[in-house]
């Protein structure tokens, strides 16, 4: 499909997300000795073995038993370490959502939660592993930022950033090989929505590996005369509103593009902001209460209309509304 | 800080005891029973035991640290936190009450002084401990680190999770310390849900453990917690296994779970601060 698009970005080379942060991490531990790491019984999926060897003093290994992570990584910034934990965004979210409300958000503490193998891009292992939840769990606890980046660099970049964040942290990244399409060398900041093409007749909010997709489908689009602006919500939390009121007013009308189930996502956000202050029409990219299933990343996002494809379907439904 | 005397001791725990009483009193909410069981344990620590500054420091370098993991018994906590210099006795008064800083489980969200951790939700304040102790280590900073926790607590996952944890890691600089008063919510522990033998549990999971039989005796918790502090940083973490009475120092509340939970009347209030003399003045 991507062969015959005037695509707006490419690549070279493909990589997965989780690799991201574990370069961003043993980046982070040259630069900053406050800190620390810790894995429950993941460090190959996390790709935080580098900075394990490199640093074993700041690295803890918790066993099976992300409750007690979650703790452990709470009492540590009482000290003034930046404990960043490594697990998959299932048990680092779900599993421990109790320790993170009381322990983390409620407490105030400078914990960055590291979560891995989000989404059903997870392929094979299965519903159990993919969750589809996480994102609006941890945006609806108080003081939580919420990051999901769409690539190698930008996960690295934004692993970097949240270091000099003060407060807790929720980064959402994956397993598969995906696309590297965005600067090495960019800045990442937090809450900024970045406007990667600009366009008239529809916004498309994007939203980790989505990203990608969109900007397929915004070449496709434009191919069938559709101009389609594409917005990257790397932090779904605090959420971008002013882009988002900024763009819809000139598009007037929107499409949400998540790895996540349409109820507590990214679009959900994006719903509300339009409700509060233009209201608009809106499609929904994303799973429609459903768990998903073993299968390829590829297969899985097809059968469940989160590709390129469904987004050029939302897109040519919205501006039919409008 | 200069040593106080067992005597002195005893009566800032009669005050300490009276604070908890009126205040679960005056909002008619709160936790009596293992607020009054745990005093001198609490008076110990914060009278005698702790190297601490009520000037607060969040990070805590360079002193000791308290956590509380089973919240609920604030009364307690809030009562040696405001007598030993944290914040006005005055304060006590708002207690559970709207816009107040000591809400009915301890938070850090109102910024009070001397708490570090929210607690409620039972069994995370061990592994806030740990990790707390764990960071002492990372700033070379040679002090202590305690924590309490219930028996009903005992009862949560999690502990066993960062018992293992603990001892794994070698966190020899924290003394934890379970308040055995057998009693929970719903009952005696031994009928809830029995604990069996928890100093088999924790020799099991690598911990060192030692008993303070008489948890009620202010001698007696200052003996154990002193021999905690000997048997800490020897590689292993220690357990305080601390006997105590329920509601203990108000006849009509000691011994049961009954007063876990709920206020005294006026009368029954009267009659409680009738057999505690006041000693440092009510707030």
């Amino acid at each position: 499909m991507t062969n015959s698009l005037d695509l707006k970005y490419n690549y070279t080379e493909k990589k997965d997300t989780r690799s991201g942060f574990g370069d961003g991490f043993l980046e982070l531990g040259r630069t900053n000795p406050k800190v620390v790491g810790l894995c429950a019984d993941l460090i190959g999926s996390l790709k935080m073995g580098a900075f394990q060897k490199e640093f074993p003093e700041r690295f803890f290994q918790t066993g099976i038993a992300e409750a007690n992570m979650m703790g452990i990584a709470a009492g540590l910034t009482i000290g003034g370490m930046i404990p960043f934990t490594g697990t998959f965004a299932n048990f680092s979210t779900g599993r421990v959502y109790d320790q993170i409300r009381q322990s983390i958000a409620y407490s105030g503490k400078n914990v960055k939660i590291c979560a891995s193998h989000a989404g059903l891009t997870l392929g094979e292992d299965g519903a159990t592993h993919q969750i589809l939840e996480d994102l609006g769990m941890m945006k609806m606890l108080p003081h939580m930022t919420v990051i999901n980046p769409c690539d190698y660099n930008q996960t690295k970049a934004a692993t970097i950033a949240i270091a000099d964040h003060e407060g807790p942290v929720y980064l959402r990244f994956g397993r598969p090989s995906w696309p590297i399409f965005t600067d090495p060398a960019q800045k990442f900041e937090i809450g900024k929505a970045w406007k990667m093409i600009e366009g008239t007749d529809v916004t498309i909010f994007a939203t980790g590996h989505l990203v990608w997709e969109a900007v397929i489908a915004e070449a496709a689009l434009r191919a069938e005369g559709i101009s389609a602006e594409v917005i990257n919500i790397h932090t779904i939390k605090p959420l971008d509103t002013d882009s988002i009121l900024e763009s819809v007013f000139k598009t007037g009308c929107a499409v949400s593009a998540e790895e996540h189930q349409y109820n507590g996502g990214l679009g959900d956000s994006i719903a509300q902001t339009l409700a509060r202050h233009n209201p608009a029409p809106m499609e929904y990219v994303g799973v429609d209460d459903s768990f998903g299933e073993s299968g390829t990343p590829t297969q899985l996002l097809e059968k469940y209309g989160l590709n390129a494809a469904s987004i050029i379907t939302a897109a040519k439904k919205v501006v039919d509304r409008k | 800080m200069e040593k106080k005397s067992i005597e002195q001791l005893q009566e800032i725990a009669s005050q300490v005891r009276r604070d908890c009483l009126r205040m679960v009193h005056a909002v008619q909410s709160g936790h009596p029973g293992a607020s009054l069981g745990c005093t001198e344990f609490f008076v110990a620590l914060y009278f005698d035991q702790m190297h601490h500054d009520p000037a607060f420091n969040m990070d805590a370098k360079g002193e000791d640290v308290f956590f509380l993991s089973n919240g609920h018994i604030s009364p307690v906590f809030y009562s040696v936190l405001s007598r030993s210099g944290y914040f006005p006795t005055e304060e006590m008064n708002t207690f559970r009450k709207i816009n107040s800083r000591l809400q009915g489980h301890p938070a850090t969200h109102e910024h009070l002084p001397g708490i570090r951790i929210a607690s409620g939700s039972l069994g995370q304040g061990l592994s806030v401990a740990i990790g707390a102790a764990q960071a002492k280590k990372l700033n070379q900073d040679d002090h202590t680190v305690y924590v309490l926790m219930g028996d009903g607590e005992q009862e949560e996952g999690q502990i066993w999770e960062a018992a293992m944890y603990a001892a794994h890691w070698k966190v020899d600089n924290l003394i934890a310390t379970i308040d055995l008063n057998k009693q929970q919510i719903d009952g005696p522990t031994k009928e809830i849900m029995d604990l069996i033998d928890l100093q088999a549990k924790y020799e099991s999971f690598g911990w060192e453990v030692i008993h303070t039989k008489n948890g009620n005796d202010m001698s007696s918790v200052i003996a154990g917690l002193e021999e905690a502090k000997a048997k800490s940083r020897k590689g292993k973490p220690v357990m305080n296994l601390l006997h105590t009475e329920m509601g203990y120092g108000v006849d009509f509340m000691v011994g049961t779970h009954k007063w876990h939970g709920i206020a005294p009347s006026d009368e029954q209030l009267a009659e409680a601060l009738g057999q505690l003399p006041e000693t440092l003045g009510d707030y």
